[in-house]
Protein backbone atom coordinates (compact mmCIF):
# COMPACT_ATOMS: atom_id res chain seq x y z
CA UNK A 1 0.00 0.00 0.00
CA UNK A 2 3.17 2.34 0.86
CA UNK A 3 3.52 2.27 -2.79
CA UNK A 4 0.31 3.96 -3.77
CA UNK A 5 1.06 7.30 -1.45
CA UNK A 6 4.52 7.88 -0.32
CA UNK A 7 5.44 8.94 -3.27
CA UNK A 8 2.93 11.87 -2.44
CA UNK A 9 5.32 13.59 0.16
CA UNK A 10 8.46 11.68 -0.57
CA UNK A 11 9.49 10.73 -3.85
CA UNK A 12 11.51 13.17 -4.53
CA UNK A 13 13.00 13.06 -1.41
CA UNK A 14 13.86 9.69 -1.61
CA UNK A 15 15.23 9.82 -5.55
CA UNK A 16 17.50 12.69 -3.70
CA UNK A 17 18.93 10.62 -1.02
CA UNK A 18 19.05 7.73 -3.30
CA UNK A 19 21.58 9.83 -5.56
CA UNK A 20 23.51 11.02 -2.47
CA UNK A 21 24.29 7.16 -1.42
CA UNK A 22 25.28 6.33 -4.93
CA UNK A 23 28.20 9.00 -5.09
CA UNK A 24 29.44 7.16 -1.97
CA UNK A 25 32.87 5.89 -1.87
CA UNK A 26 33.55 2.43 -3.11
CA UNK A 27 35.59 -0.13 -2.19
CA UNK A 28 37.64 0.83 -5.17
CA UNK A 29 38.32 4.31 -4.30
CA UNK A 30 39.52 3.28 -0.72
CA UNK A 31 41.73 1.03 -2.47
CA UNK A 32 42.94 4.53 -4.02
CA UNK A 33 43.25 6.13 -1.14
CA UNK A 34 45.20 3.82 1.02
CA UNK A 35 47.67 4.78 -1.97
CA UNK A 36 48.35 8.02 -0.81
CA UNK A 37 51.15 9.10 0.41
CA UNK A 38 50.26 12.41 1.70
CA UNK A 39 47.23 13.86 2.65
CA UNK A 40 47.27 16.00 -0.81
CA UNK A 41 46.84 13.27 -2.62
CA UNK A 42 44.03 12.02 -0.05
CA UNK A 43 42.80 15.32 -0.97
CA UNK A 44 42.91 14.83 -5.11
CA UNK A 45 41.82 11.24 -4.95
CA UNK A 46 38.63 12.73 -3.18
CA UNK A 47 38.11 15.16 -5.47
CA UNK A 48 35.61 13.70 -7.65
CA UNK A 49 33.44 12.64 -4.87
CA UNK A 50 33.68 15.81 -2.23
CA UNK A 51 34.46 18.77 -5.27
CA UNK A 52 34.00 22.14 -4.21
CA UNK A 53 33.73 21.04 -0.50
CA UNK A 54 37.69 20.60 -0.23
CA UNK A 55 38.88 23.79 -2.89
CA UNK A 56 39.05 26.29 -0.04
CA UNK A 57 41.75 23.19 1.69
CA UNK A 58 45.04 24.84 2.15
CA UNK A 59 48.42 22.39 0.28
CA UNK A 60 48.63 19.72 3.11
CA UNK A 61 45.60 20.50 5.07
CA UNK A 62 45.45 18.89 8.46
CA UNK A 63 43.29 15.56 8.77
CA UNK A 64 40.55 17.67 11.37
CA UNK A 65 40.49 20.10 8.95
CA UNK A 66 39.81 17.49 5.89
CA UNK A 67 37.53 15.71 8.44
CA UNK A 68 35.50 19.27 9.19
CA UNK A 69 35.11 19.36 5.00
CA UNK A 70 33.89 15.95 4.54
CA UNK A 71 31.20 16.43 7.69
CA UNK A 72 30.35 19.71 5.93
CA UNK A 73 29.19 18.14 2.66
CA UNK A 74 27.11 15.81 4.78
CA UNK A 75 25.38 18.70 6.79
CA UNK A 76 24.79 20.69 3.52
CA UNK A 77 23.35 17.64 1.74
CA UNK A 78 21.38 16.97 4.78
CA UNK A 79 20.13 20.63 5.34
CA UNK A 80 18.89 19.92 1.74
CA UNK A 81 16.89 17.08 2.16
CA UNK A 82 15.19 18.65 5.75
CA UNK A 83 14.74 21.74 4.00
CA UNK A 84 12.39 19.35 1.40
CA UNK A 85 10.74 16.92 3.77
CA UNK A 86 7.15 17.41 4.60
CA UNK A 87 4.82 15.63 7.33
CA UNK A 88 5.89 12.54 8.94
CA UNK A 89 9.13 12.24 6.97
CA UNK A 90 9.99 16.19 8.53
CA UNK A 91 9.41 14.44 12.29
CA UNK A 92 11.74 11.80 10.95
CA UNK A 93 14.53 13.97 10.19
CA UNK A 94 13.76 15.94 13.23
CA UNK A 95 14.69 13.03 15.36
CA UNK A 96 18.07 12.04 13.39
CA UNK A 97 19.13 15.69 14.42
CA UNK A 98 18.06 15.21 18.13
CA UNK A 99 20.58 12.65 18.95
CA UNK A 100 23.85 15.04 17.97
CA UNK A 101 21.58 17.91 19.92
CA UNK A 102 22.16 14.93 22.80
CA UNK A 103 26.13 15.19 22.73
CA UNK A 104 26.07 19.35 22.25
CA UNK A 105 23.51 19.92 24.93
CA UNK A 106 26.19 17.37 27.18
CA UNK A 107 29.41 19.29 25.94
CA UNK A 108 27.47 22.59 26.83
CA UNK A 109 27.12 21.33 30.26
CA UNK A 110 30.20 20.44 30.79
CA UNK A 111 31.40 23.42 29.81
CA UNK A 112 29.00 25.34 32.40
CA UNK A 113 30.19 22.86 35.03
CA UNK A 114 34.06 23.61 34.44
CA UNK A 115 32.67 27.14 34.39
CA UNK A 116 33.97 27.48 31.06
CA UNK A 117 33.27 29.70 28.08
CA UNK A 118 30.63 28.20 26.79
CA UNK A 119 30.80 30.22 23.63
CA UNK A 120 33.97 28.57 22.62
CA UNK A 121 32.35 25.20 22.43
CA UNK A 122 29.83 26.32 20.35
CA UNK A 123 32.04 25.62 17.72
CA UNK A 124 32.95 22.33 18.55
CA UNK A 125 29.94 21.24 18.41
CA UNK A 126 27.84 18.92 15.94
CA UNK A 127 26.24 20.77 13.63
CA UNK A 128 23.47 18.38 12.75
CA UNK A 129 22.59 18.94 16.52
CA UNK A 130 22.21 22.59 15.77
CA UNK A 131 19.27 24.35 16.73
CA UNK A 132 18.02 28.06 17.16
CA UNK A 133 18.28 28.64 20.42
CA UNK A 134 21.31 26.77 21.83
CA UNK A 135 23.12 29.70 21.71
CA UNK A 136 20.89 30.58 24.77
CA UNK A 137 21.99 28.20 26.49
CA UNK A 138 26.04 29.65 26.66
CA UNK A 139 24.04 32.64 28.31
CA UNK A 140 23.58 30.45 31.66
CA UNK A 141 26.75 30.94 34.11
CA UNK A 142 25.51 28.24 36.58
CA UNK A 143 24.32 25.20 36.45
CA UNK A 144 20.52 25.50 37.94
CA UNK A 145 20.14 28.30 34.66
CA UNK A 146 21.45 26.24 32.12
CA UNK A 147 19.20 23.61 33.08
CA UNK A 148 15.93 25.49 33.48
CA UNK A 149 16.91 26.95 29.59
CA UNK A 150 17.57 23.85 28.58
CA UNK A 151 14.11 22.34 29.66
CA UNK A 152 12.35 25.44 27.72
CA UNK A 153 14.44 26.05 25.00
CA UNK A 154 15.34 22.64 23.67
CA UNK A 155 13.53 20.02 22.15
CA UNK A 156 15.22 17.45 23.99
CA UNK A 157 12.93 18.82 26.99
CA UNK A 158 10.76 15.85 27.34
CA UNK A 159 13.95 13.64 27.20
CA UNK A 160 15.45 15.76 30.61
CA UNK A 161 11.83 15.46 32.10
CA UNK A 162 11.09 13.32 34.75
CA UNK A 163 14.72 11.85 34.49
CA UNK A 164 17.20 14.34 35.17
CA UNK A 165 16.80 16.56 37.73
CA UNK A 166 19.31 19.97 38.27
CA UNK A 167 20.73 18.59 40.77
CA UNK A 168 22.14 15.34 39.13
CA UNK A 169 23.63 17.80 36.47
CA UNK A 170 26.07 18.38 39.91
CA UNK A 171 26.52 15.25 40.89
CA UNK A 172 26.56 12.71 38.30
CA UNK A 173 28.80 12.10 35.76
CA UNK A 174 28.07 13.54 32.60
CA UNK A 175 28.40 10.25 30.66
CA UNK A 176 25.38 9.03 32.88
CA UNK A 177 24.01 12.45 31.69
CA UNK A 178 24.26 11.78 27.78
CA UNK A 179 23.09 7.82 28.26
CA UNK A 180 19.76 8.82 30.57
CA UNK A 181 19.44 11.31 27.44
CA UNK A 182 20.23 9.15 24.74
CA UNK A 183 17.96 6.01 26.39
CA UNK A 184 15.15 8.71 26.51
CA UNK A 185 15.67 9.48 23.02
CA UNK A 186 15.89 6.09 21.74
CA UNK A 187 12.52 4.64 23.31
CA UNK A 188 10.83 8.22 22.08
CA UNK A 189 12.11 7.58 18.53
CA UNK A 190 11.54 3.87 18.89
CA UNK A 191 7.81 4.50 20.06
CA UNK A 192 7.31 7.35 17.09
CA UNK A 193 8.53 4.68 14.60
CA UNK A 194 5.92 2.41 15.60
CA UNK A 195 2.80 4.49 16.58
CA UNK A 196 3.48 7.33 14.21
CA UNK A 197 0.39 7.28 11.96
CA UNK A 198 2.10 8.26 8.82
CA UNK A 199 4.71 5.64 9.95
CA UNK A 200 2.61 2.77 11.36
CA UNK A 201 2.71 -0.74 9.09
CA UNK A 202 5.08 0.88 6.14
CA UNK A 203 8.26 -0.60 5.94
CA UNK A 204 9.79 2.07 7.64
CA UNK A 205 8.49 0.90 10.77
CA UNK A 206 9.53 -2.50 10.04
CA UNK A 207 13.27 -1.48 9.06
CA UNK A 208 13.91 1.04 11.64
CA UNK A 209 12.30 -0.75 14.43
CA UNK A 210 15.68 -3.10 13.16
CA UNK A 211 17.63 -0.44 13.36
CA UNK A 212 16.86 0.95 16.85
CA UNK A 213 16.91 -1.92 18.25
CA UNK A 214 20.41 -2.82 17.61
CA UNK A 215 21.50 1.07 18.61
CA UNK A 216 19.86 0.17 21.85
CA UNK A 217 21.74 -3.30 22.31
CA UNK A 218 24.77 -1.71 21.25
CA UNK A 219 24.54 0.93 23.90
CA UNK A 220 23.38 -1.77 26.58
CA UNK A 221 26.57 -3.56 25.72
CA UNK A 222 28.84 -0.91 25.56
CA UNK A 223 27.39 0.63 28.92
CA UNK A 224 27.80 -2.40 30.59
CA UNK A 225 31.42 -3.14 29.07
CA UNK A 226 32.85 0.56 29.86
CA UNK A 227 31.17 0.00 33.79
CA UNK A 228 33.32 -2.24 35.11
CA UNK A 229 35.65 -1.09 37.43
CA UNK A 230 33.99 2.17 38.09
CA UNK A 231 32.15 3.36 40.63
CA UNK A 232 28.66 3.21 38.95
CA UNK A 233 26.19 0.65 40.84
CA UNK A 234 24.08 -1.94 39.14
CA UNK A 235 20.96 -0.42 39.77
CA UNK A 236 22.02 3.04 38.37
CA UNK A 237 23.28 1.01 35.26
CA UNK A 238 20.48 -1.04 34.95
CA UNK A 239 18.80 2.68 34.91
CA UNK A 240 20.63 3.33 31.02
CA UNK A 241 19.37 0.22 29.58
CA UNK A 242 16.81 1.38 26.71
CA UNK A 243 13.64 -0.60 27.46
CA UNK A 244 13.29 -2.32 24.12
CA UNK A 245 15.44 -4.10 21.58
CA UNK A 246 16.77 -7.94 21.23
CA UNK A 247 18.18 -8.21 24.57
CA UNK A 248 15.25 -6.65 26.17
CA UNK A 249 14.32 -8.31 28.76
CA UNK A 250 16.01 -11.29 29.67
CA UNK A 251 19.49 -9.88 27.95
CA UNK A 252 19.40 -6.41 29.73
CA UNK A 253 18.57 -7.98 33.05
CA UNK A 254 21.53 -10.08 33.14
CA UNK A 255 23.74 -7.38 31.55
CA UNK A 256 22.40 -5.37 34.75
CA UNK A 257 23.83 -8.15 37.06
CA UNK A 258 27.31 -9.11 34.90
CA UNK A 259 30.60 -8.59 36.42
CA UNK A 260 33.03 -8.86 33.78
CA UNK A 261 33.21 -9.54 30.18
CA UNK A 262 32.58 -13.20 30.45
CA UNK A 263 28.99 -12.17 32.65
CA UNK A 264 28.24 -9.71 29.16
CA UNK A 265 29.10 -12.73 26.75
CA UNK A 266 26.54 -15.05 28.60
CA UNK A 267 23.97 -12.08 29.03
CA UNK A 268 24.20 -12.01 24.96
CA UNK A 269 24.22 -15.86 24.41
CA UNK A 270 20.08 -15.60 23.64
CA UNK A 271 21.57 -13.51 20.40
CA UNK A 272 23.55 -15.20 17.96
CA UNK A 273 24.81 -12.50 16.41
CA UNK A 274 25.98 -11.00 19.22
CA UNK A 275 27.09 -13.67 20.29
CA UNK A 276 29.25 -14.28 17.10
CA UNK A 277 30.43 -10.69 17.71
CA UNK A 278 31.76 -11.64 20.90
CA UNK A 279 33.47 -14.89 19.96
CA UNK A 280 35.52 -12.83 17.49
CA UNK A 281 36.68 -10.64 19.45
CA UNK A 282 37.82 -12.80 21.72
CA UNK A 283 35.78 -11.42 24.67
CA UNK A 284 34.98 -14.55 26.33
CA UNK A 285 38.75 -14.97 27.08
CA UNK A 286 38.96 -11.93 28.98
CA UNK A 287 41.13 -9.96 26.88
CA UNK A 288 39.91 -8.15 23.70
CA UNK A 289 40.13 -3.94 23.67
CA UNK A 290 36.69 -2.08 23.51
CA UNK A 291 37.18 0.47 21.13
CA UNK A 292 36.39 3.96 22.71
CA UNK A 293 32.71 5.33 22.01
CA UNK A 294 34.21 8.63 20.20
CA UNK A 295 36.63 7.76 18.01
CA UNK A 296 35.83 5.03 16.54
CA UNK A 297 38.34 2.55 15.14
CA UNK A 298 39.92 0.76 17.97
CA UNK A 299 43.41 -0.31 17.03
CA UNK A 300 43.81 -3.89 17.92
CA UNK A 301 46.54 -5.81 15.96
CA UNK A 302 45.53 -9.14 16.91
CA UNK A 303 41.89 -8.40 15.11
CA UNK A 304 38.84 -6.16 15.24
CA UNK A 305 37.68 -4.93 18.13
CA UNK A 306 33.90 -5.26 19.26
CA UNK A 307 33.32 -1.20 18.43
CA UNK A 308 34.33 -1.76 14.83
CA UNK A 309 32.36 -5.09 14.44
CA UNK A 310 29.39 -3.26 15.62
CA UNK A 311 30.07 -0.60 13.03
CA UNK A 312 30.63 -3.32 10.61
CA UNK A 313 26.70 -4.67 11.52
CA UNK A 314 25.85 -1.26 11.60
CA UNK A 315 26.62 -0.75 8.16
CA UNK A 316 25.00 -3.95 7.54
CA UNK A 317 21.60 -2.77 8.68
CA UNK A 318 22.02 0.31 6.55
CA UNK A 319 22.87 -1.00 3.58
CA UNK A 320 20.47 -3.40 3.38
CA UNK A 321 17.66 -0.95 4.33
CA UNK A 322 18.38 0.21 0.30
CA UNK A 323 16.68 -2.86 -0.58
CA UNK A 324 13.55 -1.56 0.73
CA UNK A 325 11.64 1.04 -1.63
CA UNK A 326 8.87 4.43 -0.40
CA UNK A 327 10.49 4.06 3.24
CA UNK A 328 12.02 7.24 5.46
CA UNK A 329 14.89 4.47 6.91
CA UNK A 330 17.37 5.22 3.87
CA UNK A 331 17.64 8.73 5.24
CA UNK A 332 18.58 6.97 8.19
CA UNK A 333 20.90 5.31 6.70
CA UNK A 334 22.12 7.21 4.00
CA UNK A 335 23.27 9.61 7.16
CA UNK A 336 24.95 6.25 8.89
CA UNK A 337 26.93 5.23 6.17
CA UNK A 338 27.91 8.87 5.13
CA UNK A 339 28.92 9.21 9.04
CA UNK A 340 31.18 5.98 8.27
CA UNK A 341 32.75 7.52 5.77
CA UNK A 342 33.59 10.47 6.85
CA UNK A 343 35.10 8.29 9.70
CA UNK A 344 37.08 5.90 6.83
CA UNK A 345 38.31 9.33 5.38
CA UNK A 346 39.39 10.13 8.85
CA UNK A 347 41.22 7.36 9.73
CA UNK A 348 43.27 6.69 6.48
CA UNK A 349 44.40 10.46 6.57
CA UNK A 350 45.33 9.80 9.99
CA UNK A 351 47.47 6.75 9.18
CA UNK A 352 48.90 8.90 6.27
CA UNK A 353 49.89 11.91 8.27
CA UNK A 354 51.10 9.40 11.28
CA UNK A 355 52.99 6.99 9.10
CA UNK A 356 50.98 4.26 10.37
CA UNK A 357 50.37 2.45 6.71
CA UNK A 358 50.27 -0.97 8.60
CA UNK A 359 46.42 -0.47 9.94
CA UNK A 360 45.40 1.55 7.22
CA UNK A 361 43.66 -1.39 6.41
CA UNK A 362 41.26 -0.84 9.12
CA UNK A 363 38.71 0.94 7.84
CA UNK A 364 35.07 -0.38 6.96
CA UNK A 365 34.22 -0.37 3.41
CA UNK A 366 30.61 -0.99 2.85
CA UNK A 367 30.01 -0.73 -1.42
CA UNK B 1 -35.78 -8.71 -5.00
CA UNK B 2 -38.91 -8.01 -7.52
CA UNK B 3 -38.69 -4.26 -6.25
CA UNK B 4 -34.99 -4.13 -6.90
CA UNK B 5 -35.71 -5.38 -10.65
CA UNK B 6 -38.34 -2.74 -10.67
CA UNK B 7 -35.67 -0.44 -9.38
CA UNK B 8 -33.13 -1.41 -11.91
CA UNK B 9 -35.53 -1.57 -14.60
CA UNK B 10 -37.35 2.15 -13.90
CA UNK B 11 -33.42 3.25 -14.63
CA UNK B 12 -33.26 4.80 -18.09
CA UNK B 13 -30.71 2.71 -20.05
CA UNK B 14 -29.18 6.05 -21.00
CA UNK B 15 -28.36 6.55 -17.19
CA UNK B 16 -26.48 3.53 -17.13
CA UNK B 17 -24.72 3.81 -20.46
CA UNK B 18 -23.42 7.23 -19.76
CA UNK B 19 -22.50 6.36 -16.20
CA UNK B 20 -20.37 3.44 -18.00
CA UNK B 21 -18.68 5.72 -19.99
CA UNK B 22 -18.14 8.13 -17.43
CA UNK B 23 -16.68 5.64 -15.34
CA UNK B 24 -14.57 4.25 -18.21
CA UNK B 25 -12.62 7.55 -18.82
CA UNK B 26 -12.54 8.60 -15.42
CA UNK B 27 -10.80 5.79 -13.77
CA UNK B 28 -8.30 4.92 -16.55
CA UNK B 29 -7.09 8.93 -15.97
CA UNK B 30 -7.23 8.71 -12.52
CA UNK B 31 -4.90 5.36 -12.62
CA UNK B 32 -2.69 6.64 -15.20
CA UNK B 33 -2.10 10.36 -13.38
CA UNK B 34 -1.82 8.09 -9.89
CA UNK B 35 1.03 6.54 -12.00
CA UNK B 36 2.33 9.40 -13.44
CA UNK B 37 2.76 10.91 -10.16
CA UNK B 38 4.45 8.02 -8.86
CA UNK B 39 6.78 7.57 -11.62
CA UNK B 40 7.56 11.43 -11.56
CA UNK B 41 8.48 12.29 -8.41
CA UNK B 42 10.85 9.35 -8.33
CA UNK B 43 12.57 10.62 -12.00
CA UNK B 44 12.97 14.00 -10.52
CA UNK B 45 14.75 13.37 -7.49
CA UNK B 46 16.80 10.48 -8.96
CA UNK B 47 17.59 12.56 -12.34
CA UNK B 48 18.68 15.16 -9.53
CA UNK B 49 22.20 13.04 -9.27
CA UNK B 50 21.61 11.51 -12.31
CA UNK B 51 20.69 13.64 -14.70
CA UNK B 52 21.14 10.66 -17.57
CA UNK B 53 18.18 8.94 -16.57
CA UNK B 54 15.40 11.56 -17.41
CA UNK B 55 15.11 10.91 -21.01
CA UNK B 56 15.17 7.03 -20.91
CA UNK B 57 12.72 6.73 -18.27
CA UNK B 58 9.87 9.30 -20.00
CA UNK B 59 9.01 5.44 -21.64
CA UNK B 60 7.52 4.65 -17.86
CA UNK B 61 5.62 7.97 -18.29
CA UNK B 62 4.25 6.76 -21.44
CA UNK B 63 3.32 3.64 -20.33
CA UNK B 64 1.22 5.54 -17.62
CA UNK B 65 -0.02 7.54 -20.08
CA UNK B 66 -1.25 4.70 -22.64
CA UNK B 67 -3.53 3.55 -19.83
CA UNK B 68 -5.57 6.77 -20.55
CA UNK B 69 -5.02 5.83 -24.17
CA UNK B 70 -6.80 2.50 -23.35
CA UNK B 71 -9.75 4.54 -21.58
CA UNK B 72 -10.45 7.82 -24.39
CA UNK B 73 -10.75 4.22 -27.09
CA UNK B 74 -13.14 2.39 -25.35
CA UNK B 75 -15.38 5.26 -24.39
CA UNK B 76 -15.12 6.40 -28.16
CA UNK B 77 -16.54 2.99 -29.15
CA UNK B 78 -18.83 2.93 -26.21
CA UNK B 79 -20.32 6.50 -26.89
CA UNK B 80 -21.21 5.47 -30.62
CA UNK B 81 -23.75 3.33 -29.60
CA UNK B 82 -25.79 5.94 -28.27
CA UNK B 83 -28.30 8.01 -30.26
CA UNK B 84 -31.33 9.42 -29.48
CA UNK B 85 -34.80 7.74 -29.39
CA UNK B 86 -38.10 8.84 -27.58
CA UNK B 87 -39.08 7.52 -24.40
CA UNK B 88 -41.68 4.75 -25.47
CA UNK B 89 -39.10 3.18 -28.09
CA UNK B 90 -36.27 3.06 -25.47
CA UNK B 91 -37.35 0.47 -22.88
CA UNK B 92 -37.23 -2.42 -25.06
CA UNK B 93 -34.79 -5.34 -24.07
CA UNK B 94 -32.81 -4.86 -26.75
CA UNK B 95 -31.69 -1.20 -25.50
CA UNK B 96 -31.56 -2.44 -21.72
CA UNK B 97 -29.11 -4.97 -22.68
CA UNK B 98 -27.09 -2.50 -24.57
CA UNK B 99 -27.08 -0.07 -21.98
CA UNK B 100 -26.20 -2.60 -19.59
CA UNK B 101 -23.75 -4.19 -22.05
CA UNK B 102 -22.26 -0.29 -21.89
CA UNK B 103 -22.35 -0.08 -18.11
CA UNK B 104 -20.32 -3.14 -16.80
CA UNK B 105 -17.64 -2.35 -19.92
CA UNK B 106 -16.87 0.64 -18.44
CA UNK B 107 -16.34 0.06 -14.68
CA UNK B 108 -14.71 -3.23 -16.08
CA UNK B 109 -12.00 -1.13 -18.33
CA UNK B 110 -12.36 1.57 -15.48
CA UNK B 111 -10.82 -0.22 -12.71
CA UNK B 112 -8.56 -2.80 -14.95
CA UNK B 113 -7.00 0.76 -16.19
CA UNK B 114 -7.12 2.26 -12.52
CA UNK B 115 -4.78 -1.30 -11.08
CA UNK B 116 -3.14 -0.73 -14.02
CA UNK B 117 -1.84 2.62 -13.82
CA UNK B 118 -0.95 1.77 -10.04
CA UNK B 119 1.49 -1.27 -10.61
CA UNK B 120 3.02 0.67 -14.16
CA UNK B 121 3.99 3.56 -11.85
CA UNK B 122 5.36 1.75 -8.96
CA UNK B 123 7.32 -0.24 -11.20
CA UNK B 124 8.40 2.86 -13.12
CA UNK B 125 9.52 4.59 -10.31
CA UNK B 126 11.59 1.63 -9.22
CA UNK B 127 13.00 1.35 -12.89
CA UNK B 128 13.91 5.32 -12.54
CA UNK B 129 15.72 4.56 -8.98
CA UNK B 130 17.25 1.41 -10.16
CA UNK B 131 18.68 3.44 -13.25
CA UNK B 132 20.13 5.92 -11.37
CA UNK B 133 22.13 3.64 -9.38
CA UNK B 134 23.02 0.79 -12.13
CA UNK B 135 21.98 1.31 -15.71
CA UNK B 136 22.21 -2.06 -16.64
CA UNK B 137 19.11 -2.52 -14.62
CA UNK B 138 16.80 -0.74 -17.17
CA UNK B 139 16.20 -2.93 -19.54
CA UNK B 140 15.09 -5.57 -16.82
CA UNK B 141 13.11 -3.20 -15.12
CA UNK B 142 11.14 -2.28 -18.24
CA UNK B 143 9.85 -5.80 -19.42
CA UNK B 144 8.63 -6.49 -15.75
CA UNK B 145 6.85 -3.01 -16.20
CA UNK B 146 5.81 -3.75 -19.86
CA UNK B 147 3.70 -7.04 -18.08
CA UNK B 148 2.09 -4.51 -15.64
CA UNK B 149 1.38 -2.08 -18.85
CA UNK B 150 -0.44 -5.75 -20.49
CA UNK B 151 -2.53 -6.09 -17.47
CA UNK B 152 -4.78 -2.93 -18.76
CA UNK B 153 -4.73 -4.07 -22.49
CA UNK B 154 -6.55 -6.94 -21.29
CA UNK B 155 -9.07 -5.05 -19.56
CA UNK B 156 -9.73 -2.95 -23.32
CA UNK B 157 -10.14 -6.40 -25.14
CA UNK B 158 -12.77 -7.73 -22.82
CA UNK B 159 -14.28 -4.38 -22.58
CA UNK B 160 -14.23 -4.48 -26.19
CA UNK B 161 -16.15 -7.98 -26.76
CA UNK B 162 -18.27 -7.39 -23.85
CA UNK B 163 -19.68 -4.06 -25.81
CA UNK B 164 -19.31 -5.90 -28.96
CA UNK B 165 -22.14 -8.10 -28.23
CA UNK B 166 -25.12 -5.18 -27.74
CA UNK B 167 -26.42 -3.03 -30.73
CA UNK B 168 -26.52 0.36 -30.67
CA UNK B 169 -29.80 2.24 -29.10
CA UNK B 170 -32.62 1.58 -31.69
CA UNK B 171 -36.73 2.16 -32.24
CA UNK B 172 -39.06 -0.85 -32.25
CA UNK B 173 -38.83 -0.85 -36.10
Amino acid sequence: MEGMFYNITGGYVEGIVRGYRNTLLTSQNYGNLTQCETIDDVKLQLGPAYGDFLASLPPNPSTSSLADKTLDKLVAEFRYVQANATGSLSKFMDYLTYAYMIDNVALLITGTLHERDTRELLERCHPLGWFETMPVLCVATNIEELYNSVLIETPLAPYFKGSLSHQDLDELNIEIVRNTLYKNYLEDFHRFVNEEPGIKGTPTQEVMSEALEFEADRRSINITLNSFGTELTKQDRRKLYPNFGRLHPEGTLMLSRAEDAEGVRIAVDGVSDYRDMMDRTGMSGGGGGIGNQSGGMGGDTEGKSLEDLFYAREMQIAKMSFTFQFTHAIVYAWVKLREQEVRNITWIAECIAQNQKDRIGNYISVF
Amino acid sequence: MGQVGAFIESISPYAWASTGIGLCIGLSVVGAAWGIFITGTSILGGGVKAPRIRTKNLLSIVFCEVVAIYGVITSIILSSKISHLDNDALHSGNNYFTGFAIFWSGVLVGMCNLVCGISVGINGSSAALADAADPSLFVKILIIEIFSSVLGLFGLIIGLLLSGQAGDFEGIS
